[in-house]
């Protein structure tokens, strides 16, 4: 097993780490955790498949380098919606039946 | 484009243009609305005379637009389209003139004058339709244009009747799209042909054929109203009476009716369906409808509800002249979409000028109505026994050629069917023209909205159309051969475009 | 001159609304507005000239910078992201007219705005700018760029509504969006590992000649992209953040959303999955049909049930998404006549159109009475006639009667899906029609009813007024889905039939 195969495998573990708790876990602080762990194990595999032959290829870097400002975006939006909220309703989790007729 | 291209197409804006400019007029703009209405009308009216000239003289109409690759709207005025543009045209005149009376200061006049020319334009869209496409997009605005009319009062009944409607002509419009896109798909094209377009498929999609055409004439059997597909039909009388008037004599039921011919002669052919045993079914279903509406119209002390019931019944004699195999059948269904038309147009008016004048809106009140409004009681008189099909009236001529057609069809039973629906007619129409003339009339009407004038009975508008629609009928009736009359078109269209030798 | 201009339509269409964006933000939303609507109709301009161009010359290139591939980005159109570049940015300029009088409404005083219209010039200046940046992407990894600025423009715009609950919606939608582009990331990566490329151009044929022994890598890829993508896409059943994040924003924001958001990510399915991914997910072509299906018919029954009446807007939203997925199977396979693509195309303008235009007639009708319930809206066709004239022509459009764009797309996917024998298919849009029906004329019926003298009195006393250029702006959106079923539907669909 190539050092890349071993990033590229510990990238898809992150990922779908992520996503899990992206999925299950309620407080809104933990699933920023969650989605950041889940960007960074794109991230991993993307780097490290692309480290063929031992020869590190440049385009992925760049495109992580951009993946990396994109996630911070989404990091600093989603921290300043749970502020917000926060502030508005004292919740640190969403409030259940969102998507009910009320 | 040509002059034969741009006459159908002024044909159709010349309702649709004054239709969406009263739209924008504010309520308030009484004269400028009238106006535009009666101007629209009178255009039309004339356009068509063009066209009646032209098409008599052999000259071709139409045109077509690509809406896109391989489906075109085609539009073609031929002489069976004329006769229904022609009724149209003539009754929508007589109807705008009526409803102009009937809704004098009422609120949301120009919604209701807008949404009624654009269901006249539906109405000529479908009689010049070239292709089953085209009369589908038309047949479809037609259900869009009448909702509101049907919901116009804005009361929880007319809520009602107008879902009930819509429930019914959507469905069949579901149906009717379905039938038309299988058919294209075998067929690549839909468009009208004289003597049909499906004989090719034959031998081998039999039942396919009779699987489409079940489809279609179900859809178009919902707006004329067949058994069972017509319970919408007495639900939608809680509309103002100009809009039963029209859609009850003109617009809905006879594009239903208009369809079925459309789709037999030209879509399936008289052959192809004969061949396919499709017509004696069509015509048991026909004749069911002619006696279960007359049955039906018995009961109902509802005047408008009488006339409804009396409309589902009526409608089919349309119906079963297109299925009776031959041509004396096919002219019998053709006048008598005139006739019908003109003559049911008459009772609905007199019914409306009943209820606006003396608050009657039931049988039970019109005793000595005669004394009281002898000038629409005798237009109202003079239909009804046009609708029983008394001698020297356009019904008989009607049913007349009717007859004859289910006896040179082999039909014998028809005719049977026909008397049947007289005797029936004659019993829901003469107790009420005997409670009219013969009744002494009550100390006071239920309603006196509209007091008497000297020798006027009521609004002139209202008395109008109703005197003028019944002279029609009483025309047509007394005059069959003349040049101009329906009879004459029908044995023309017969002649010319199913190659028919008429005796 | 108009050479030029068309060689620099592809780079301004990007830059032009993302300067106004900027200037937007720090010029204050009254003149922002104004800069956004010029900016907005330039924008229209340069999107007909390209359709035209692309009409007549074929796809447009234009290399970002100078650069090229592979090392720079290329930016690229042909008639179906042409389409689309034409169909966003109508609605867009529509919606912004109307958005200026539907924000301003409140006051006469010219600089104090409602606290949603205040962040939505700057905000949906770069939603478009995202959007025209992703249709005009030819590589994945740049659509994975645009389709994050898309999310997150979409996402502030739903927040700045200021309530909790927009807040709630906010939150929920952007997980939602964050959990669809990662699986999407993670599929360029596989992808990129298995093929060394991002460039569509380049990747298509390398699977092509691969594809008689797919890896299980690039299988998985193709999946995790189009999973990614149908949660962005709010197919069914991932609606779950659709309903709340579209109902309950201000409704220039559900306009822009339902309007136009969710058909970049489609687009992005469609192009994948009939472009380069087309070997690897063939044998899945049923499955978004499936889905797309129990869409029509779930939707429609929730728009049905829904009380109130932006959510039955938005669920109807659920339900017509739907149908851009059931062609999927139909376009897989060859056909002759109209290409499927076109038709999915001309479903998608219709529905933008139609969609907008609802949404912003909604608005409207709340804004007048105050009260969002479907029962409230009785007695509208007497105090608001064109608004409500506006509902139903939409309406119409979004039901599929004639003669509107909705009509002609229904008809094209009956035939397309009759001609390859698909019966099941034709039921579930003809169904889906009917079900459109009732959710429809619920809404319409209702409108028709009169209101007592005393209602009636109260109700115009607290009414506030709305503007008729906003009412005005939502007509043109419905007007243009019916008149679309008339003459656009040769134009587009030639225009769009050549590409993917």
């Amino acid at each position: 097993m190539t050092t890349g195969l071993l990033f590229a495998l510990t990238g898809v573990v992150l990922f779908a780490a992520g996503a899990a708790a992206l999925l299950l876990v309620d407080h809104l602080l933990r699933r920023v955790l969650a989605f950041n762990i889940m960007g960074s194990g794109a991230c991993l595999v993307l780097v490290g498949l692309a480290q063929r032959n031992g020869v590190p290829d440049p385009v992925p870097q760049a495109m992580v380098l951009t993946g990396i400002v994109v996630a911070v975006a989404a990091t600093g939006l989603a921290l300043a919606l749970i502020r917000r909220l926060h502030a508005q309703t004292g919740a640190t989790t969403l409030p259940r039946d969102g998507a009910d007729n009320d | 484009m040509t002059f034969n291209e741009l006459l159908p197409l002024l044909v159709l804006c010349s309702s649709l243009l004054p239709g969406l400019a009263i739209f924008i007029l504010p309520e308030r703009q009484h004269r400028l609305r009238t106006g535009l209405n009666l101007f629209g009308a009178v255009a039309k009216i004339v356009l068509v005379s063009m066209l009646l000239v032209g098409v008599q003289a052999g000259e071709s109409y139409g045109f077509r637009h690509a809406v896109a690759p391989g489906l075109e709207l085609v539009f073609k005025a031929d002489a069976l389209g004329l006769l229904f543009i022609t009724l149209s045209t003539v009754l929508w005149l007589f109807t705008t003139l009526y409803a102009i009376g009937y809704l004098e200061d009422a609120p949301h006049r120009s919604r209701f004058f807008g949404f009624f020319s654009l269901c006249v334009t539906a109405t000529i869209g479908i009689a010049m339709a070239g292709n089953l496409f085209t009369f589908f997009v038309f047949y479809e605005l037609l259900t869009l244009a009448t909702f509101p009319l049907v919901a116009h009062r804005g009361t929880p009944d007319a809520k009602q009747g107008a879902t009930v409607y819509l429930a019914y002509t959507l469905a069949g419009g579901a149906a009717l799209l379905t039938g038309i896109v299988w058919l294209e798909s075998l067929t690549h094209h839909t468009g009208f042909t004289h003597g049909g377009f499906v004989a090719g498929l034959l031998p081998g999609n039999e039942s396919t054929l009779v699987a489409i055409f079940v489809l279609l004439i179900a859809g178009v059997g919902v707006k004329a109203a067949i058994v069972p597909l017509h319970g919408w039909l007495p639900k939608a009388m809680v509309a103002p009476a100009p809009v039963s008037a029209l859609l009850h004599a003109v617009a809905v039921v006879k594009a239903g009716a208009f369809g079925v011919v459309r789709i037999v002669y030209e879509v399936f052919g008289i052959d192809t369906a004969q061949a396919l045993g499709l017509l004696t079914p069509l015509a048991a279903i026909a004749a069911f409808t002619i006696i279960w509406g007359s049955v039906f119209a018995l009961f109902q002390d509802k005047l408008k509800k009488r006339l409804a019931y009396s409309t589902i019944s009526q409608v089919s004699y349309i119906v079963l002249g297109t299925a009776l195999f031959g041509p004396i059948g096919t002219i019998g269904g053709l006048v008598h979409l005139v006739h019908q038309g003109v003559m049911k147009s008459t009772l609905f008016f007199a019914a409306g000028n009943y209820a606006e004048t003396l608050g009657i809106h039931k049988v039970s009140e019109m005793n000595g109505v005669g004394r009281r409004m002898p000038a629409t009681t005798i237009a109202f008189s003079l239909a009804a026994l046009g609708m029983m099909g008394a001698p020297l009236t356009a019904g008989a001529i009607s049913k007349a050629w009717l007859g004859d057609g289910a006896s040179a069809a082999g039909m014998g039973w028809a005719v049977w069917v026909l008397t049947a629906s007289s005797l029936l007619n004659a019993a829901y129409f003469l107790p009420i023209l005997w409670r009219a003339w013969f009744r002494p009339p009550p100390s006071s009407w239920p309603e006196e909205h509209i007091a008497r004038r000297g020798l006027l009975e009521t609004h002139g508008l209202l008395l109008a159309p109703p005197l003028l629609t019944a002279a029609l009928a009483l025309v047509f009736g007394l005059l069959p051969e003349d040049v101009a009359s329906p009879l004459t078109w029908a044995r023309m269209i017969a002649e010319r475009e199913y190659g028919l030798v008429t005796p | 001159m108009i050479e030029h201009l068309t060689h620099l339509a592809l780079p301004l269409l990007i830059l032009l609304p993302l300067t106004s964006a900027a200037l937007a933000f720090a010029l204050g939303p009254g003149r922002g507005a104004s800069l956004v609507i010029a900016s907005s109709a330039l924008q229209l301009l340069l999107a007909l000239l390209l359709a035209a161009t692309i009409g007549s010359a074929g796809p447009s290139h234009h290399a970002a910078g100078g650069w090229g591939a592979p090392l720079g980005i290329d930016l690229v159109a042909d008639g179906l992201a042409a389409a689309m570049l034409l169909l966003t940015q109508g609605v867009a300029l529509a919606l912004f007219v109307f958005a200026r009088g539907y924000f301003h409404q409140d006051s006469q005083d010219a600089d104090h705005w409602a606290p949603a219209g205040r962040y939505f010039w700057p905000l949906a200046s770069f939603l478009v700018a995202g959007m025209n940046a992703l249709y005009l992407s030819e590589d994945i990894f740049n659509l994975y760029v645009t389709l994050e600025l898309v999310g997150l423009a979409a996402v502030g715009l739903v927040a700045s509504g200021g309530g909790a609950t927009q807040t709630a919606a906010a939150l929920r939608y952007l997980f939602a969006a964050i959990l669809g582009s990662g699986a999407y990331l993670l599929g360029v990566a596989l992808l990129y590992g298995s093929y060394g490329s991002v460039s569509i151009a380049a990747l298509t044929p390398a699977i092509a000649a691969s594809a008689p022994a797919v890896t299980t890598v690039a299988l998985v890829a193709a999946l995790l992209m189009v999973t990614g993508l149908l949660i962005k896409s709010a197919l069914f059943p991932f609606h779950f953040w659709l309903p709340p994040a579209h109902g309950g924003s201000p409704a220039p924001v559900s306009a822009l959303l339902s309007a136009l958001v969710v058909k970049a990510s489609i687009y992005l399915v469609l192009r994948l999955w009939l472009g380069p991914l087309q070997p690897l997910l063939a044998p899945f072509a049923w499955l978004p049909a499936i889905l797309g299906a129990s869409a029509i018919l779930w939707g429609s029954w929730q728009a049905i049930r829904a009380e109130r009446l932006k959510l039955l807007v938005a669920y109807s939203t659920v339900a017509q998404l739907g149908y851009l997925f059931i062609a999927l199977p139909l376009a897989a396979a060859s056909t002759t006549g109209v290409a499927p693509v076109a038709i999915v195309t001309l479903q998608a303008v219709a529905h933008g159109l139609a969609k907008a235009a609802m949404f912003a007639a909604a608005g409207i009708i709340l804004h007048a009475t105050g009260r969002d319930r479907v029962s409230d809206v009785a007695g509208i066709a007497e105090r608001l006639p064109l608004t409500l004239f506006t509902f139903a022509l939409a309406g119409v459009s979004l039901m599929g009667l004639p003669p509107s764009g909705g009509f002609l797309a229904k008809w094209l996917l009956i035939d397309l899906a009759l001609a390859q024998g698909q019966w099941w298919l034709v039921a579930v849009i003809i169904a889906g029609g009917l079900l459109a029906a009732v959710y429809i004329f619920r809404v319409l019926r209702q409108a028709f009813l009169n209101l007592p003298e005393a209602e009636i009195e109260a109700e115009h006393q607290k009414a506030r007024v709305v503007p008729r250029s906003a009412e005005w702006a939502a007509f043109a959106l419905a007007a243009s889905s019916i008149l679309l079923g008339i003459f656009g539907g040769v134009p587009l669909l030639q225009l769009v039939g050549g590409s993917v």
